[in-house]
């Protein structure tokens, strides 16, 4: 326990003094000013908007500025779990680490551990700072904001444990570019399923739910704008959302939670078996 | 558990891909022993030491480290590893490795044993810095004094002075002995070869992944001998000589127990004796000659 809780304390202070947490600071804040800029305009362009409207604009740009999140989040655990694992091994700095009295299961989660509790942090600050833009310019306040940010959370560790698996069986960079590659066509597939749904195509709509259970980032990427959407909205605008990739009308089930859990420990258990039977 | 060697390696077997690379490689470490591990590039020195501290699987065949099998993490508490490929934390400090290195080996080491450590390999006024910008050979004397922090009763040492200056490996030649001094096991594997020789009571020799030669150096390198410049040799004086090896005025034999008699004897025979001095064969020619006749496989 000890060395699982050493590797992670490790890995946040690795996060913490490379360059990647700068670039996301300075990505962070671009888009956090950008938004900022974009919410005051819709607020002085449109002063005249119904209350009903502002929201509805507010909820949609604010689903749209925290997809940019989920994707920094994504993008920055992935290629920080890369290096870490099989960059190490590569240049060396883990042999004499696993020389120590410790299980490489235990260095793993460690690292895992380390780089949720990043991809968490992140999303959590950047989805707060965001939060605040969106009330203090247009007033708008999303239903279920900790759920929300959980489930963003739970996107980033799910994407970032794949790419910890990869990482152990290739190198440090196609390891970080599959993880995305593959989060990129989850998210496309979850759109055309959800257009098959809208046009009551039940084979194109299939799409969606077969890559949301292959690769569960993209299902809960929809749950998290959910919880950030106004739901009298929704009921409101009625059938035919179902297409916009930045609106979802239904909560999570239980079941595709307990899926997602069980998906990332599948993963992560075979991250821990392949690098345990890995030659250093 | 202290009767138990430091090291106990039994027929240890490595192929990569279609290339075998160890083949049946069986030795032991005594406690407080240092050992050499010699061999031509390839030999498979590296893939020996990896596959007994666990970081390589071996296709077959068992180690046991201080006592307990390697397979379980605990028989590596009290061993240091100096890797050939050293890196350490860039962005972490000199220090900071020291200690993030006595945490995962669970002992209990003070902040002011640590500094000790750097200071054993001349790294006491950079133990504030970070790792990032030492030269090769701060990493490489970095990388020791991780090896020896944690208090370990057996030091694993691939190429320790590869990237280090003359005074470095002196340095390191220094630290070797005194681990000797204090009963720690040494696995040593250097190109060095005159390193081996001044520091190890026993060597390996590797070549082709087998084990060549083992022994302690007396019984490597066999008997002295005594070198002669010699004219006016009768065939009288020759038989006092045999056997010997000759070469112009040159002649080798092996030491007698009394020099000073044979050589009263060779004058009283009316030979001129030029010059005399003991030779002994050195580790690099034995080396040499050992994987030289080595029968050549495919």
């Amino acid at each position: 326990m000890t060395t699982v809780v050493t590797v992670a304390a490790l890995t946040l202070q690795e996060a913490s003094r490379r360059r990647v947490l700068r670039s996301l600071a300075v990505l962070t804040a671009v888009l956090l000013a950008l938004s900022a800029w974009g919410f005051s305009e819709i607020d002085s362009d449109y002063g005249g908007l119904t209350s009903g409207e502002a929201r509805m604009a507010g909820s949609t740009v604010l689903n749209l500025v925290m997809f940019g999140f989920s994707l920094i989040a994504a993008l920055g655990t992935a290629f920080l779990a890369g290096p870490t694992l099989s960059g190490e091994v590569e240049s060396g700095i883990a042999l004499a680490m696993m020389t120590r009295p410790v299980r490489r299961a235990e260095v793993l989660v460690g690292k895992w551990l380390g780089l949720v509790g990043f991809g968490a942090g992140f999303v959590t600050v950047a989805g707060v700072a965001e939060f605040l833009i969106v009330h203090l310019t247009v007033g708008y306040w999303p239903p279920h904001p900790v759920t929300g940010l959980m489930l963003l959370a739970a996107q980033t560790a799910a994407l970032m444990t794949l790419s910890l698996l990869f990482s152990t069986v290739i190198s440090p960079m196609a390891s970080g570019i599959m993880a995305v590659g593959l989060f990129g066509a989850t998210w496309i597939a979850g759109v055309v399923g959800s257009v098959g749904e809208a046009l009551d195509n039940p084979s194109v709509a299939l799409v969606g739910t077969v890559s949301r259970m292959l690769l569960p980032t993209d299902g809960l990427w929809r749950g998290a704008m959910n919880s950030f959407q106004d739901p009298a909205l929704l009921a409101q605008i009625g059938s035919g959302i179902e297409e916009s990739p930045f609106l979802s009308m239904n909560p999570l089930t239980g079941a595709y939670l307990l899926w997602a859990a069980v998906w990332t420990a599948l993963v992560l258990g075979l991250a821990a078996l392949s690098f345990q039977r890995r030659d250093l | 558990m202290t009767d138990s060697p430091a090291v106990w390696a039994s027929h240890l077997r490595k192929r990569y891909k279609k290339r075998v690379a160890v083949d049946g490689v069986s030795f032991t470490v005594g406690r407080g022993e240092v050992l050499g591990l010699l061999g031509p590039n390839g030999a498979g020195k590296t893939s020996v030491i990896k596959m007994m501290l666990g970081l390589v699987r071996p296709d077959a065949g068992e180690v046991m480290l201080l006592g307990r099998p390697n397979t379980d993490p605990r028989s590596r508490e009290r061993v240091g590893y100096l890797p050939e490929l050293f890196r350490y934390q860039p962005w972490l400090s000199a220090d900071e490795v020291l200690a993030l290195h006595v945490r995962l080996a669970g002992v209990k080491i003070s902040g002011s044993d640590r500094r000790e450590s750097l200071g054993l390999v001349g790294l006491a006024d950079r133990a504030k810095d970070r790792v990032g910008g030492f030269s090769k050979g701060m990493q490489q004397r970095l990388g020791l004094a991780v090896a020896l922090v944690a208090r370990p009763e057996l030091v694993v040492l691939d190429e320790p002075t590869s990237a280090l200056d003359p005074l470095g490996r002196a340095d390191v030649r220094d630290l070797l002995l005194s681990l000797k001094e204090r009963d720690v096991a040494v696995l040593l594997n250097s190109h060095l070869i005159g390193e081996v020789e001044r520091v190890c009571d026993r060597v390996v020799i590797l070549d082709r992944g087998r084990v060549a030669a083992a022994g302690t150096l007396p019984e490597l390198l066999g008997r002295r001998e005594l070198r002669l410049v010699l004219t006016n040799v009768t065939a009288e004086a020759a038989a006092l000589l045999e056997p010997f090896a000759r070469e112009g005025d040159h002649y080798t034999v092996t030491l007698p127990d009394d020099v000073p008699a044979l050589i009263a004897d060779l004058v009283k025979l009316g030979v001129r004796v030029h010059a005399v001095e003991p030779a002994r064969v050195s580790l690099e020619e034995r080396l040499l000659d050992i994987l030289r006749t080595q029968p050549e496989e495919l």
